[in-house]
């Protein structure tokens, strides 16, 4: 079970790896700044932060959401995001003595990530006339002990109000 | 080929992020997602060692390529540690999603910059 969700994940994060390889051979860095993990980060953060929500809201994880969940989620844009591409630039910038920049590209991607991802949160947490019309915290998403992205996904799902 | 090899890392790294993920939160659940923290900094480090070597003529580009865009870049992911966060902040918890942020940037760039290191040393 666990090796055939983990194939699952395989499959997407092959796809988010190549996307991101694309993207960084389409987005060059003349200046320096590592623009295309930029771009897939907070882009795959933001996508995630939907992603996520929306699953959450659509209820309690059955098959379905968890195959949408790992393939998508923890494959697809896992794979589309990177920290350790990031962690070297980082890395190398503050070496070659570029200490600004490191530091920029770094607060950066994280505060900018940050956002990205709430942004998501919010957007698919806006009541849109469909769902099951369930009652939901102020929340939604409440983690960290909710099933989400990576999690165990023997893990009975904890819904609300448990 | 260089392509398919990189697809095939990145599903491989991503693979290996979900079983470590699953097998890390089984036996603990802290407040902090430590999950994603450990296998971004395990990432980081790879990636660095990665770097040194190539940095060093120790290993070529293409393989290089494949192991650090492909199976570190799928292995470590950005967008969890930022839903992470996010989640944190939601509920109130601004402190650990500071917190989450700032170890999680330490860790890696430590890591990293380890992992360059003592590469380009053993291979110099």
């Amino acid at each position: 079970m666990r090796f055939r969700l983990g194939l699952l994940v395989a499959l997407g994060g092959a796809i988010g790896t190549l996307a991101r390889f694309g993207l960084a051979e389409s987005l060059p860095a003349p200046d320096g700044v590592p623009w295309a993990t930029l771009t897939a980060n907070l882009l795959g953060s933001f996508l995630l932060g939907v992603l996520l929500e929306a699953l959450a809201r659509a209820g309690e994880e059955n098959q379905t959401r968890r195959r949408l969940r790992l393939s998508l989620g923890t494959g697809l844009l896992g794979g589309f995001t990177t920290f350790s591409s990031l962690a070297l630039e980082t890395e190398r910038l503050l070496a070659g003595g570029d200490g600004a920049l490191a530091g920029t590209y770094m607060l950066v991607s994280l505060v900018l990530g940050l956002l990205a991802a709430l942004a998501g949160i919010a957007v698919a947490s806006r009541p849109s006339g469909r769902g099951d019309g369930r009652p939901r915290g102020p929340h939604g998403l409440v983690g960290p002990h909710r099933p989400h992205d990576g999690g165990s996904p023997e893990e009975p799902s904890r819904g609300e109000g448990r | 080929m260089t392509v398919l090899l990189i697809a095939v890392g990145g599903g491989l790294g991503a693979a290996l992020r979900f079983w470590t993920d699953g097998a890390i939160r089984s036996r603990w659940q802290p407040a902090l997602p430590v999950a994603t923290i450990a296998i971004n900094t395990a990432g980081s480090l790879l990636i660095g060692v990665l770097a040194g070597l190539l940095a060093a003529g120790a290993l070529a580009p293409g393989p290089e390529t494949v192991l650090s865009v492909g199976l570190c870049g799928g292995f470590t992911t950005f967008s969890t540690a930022m839903v992470e966060s996010a989640r944190l902040w939601r509920v109130g918890d601004r402190r650990r999603c500071v917190l989450n942020l700032v170890l999680t940037m330490v860790a890696t760039l430590a890591a990293a910059a380890v992992g360059w290191t003592v590469s380009t040393s053993i291979a110099a």
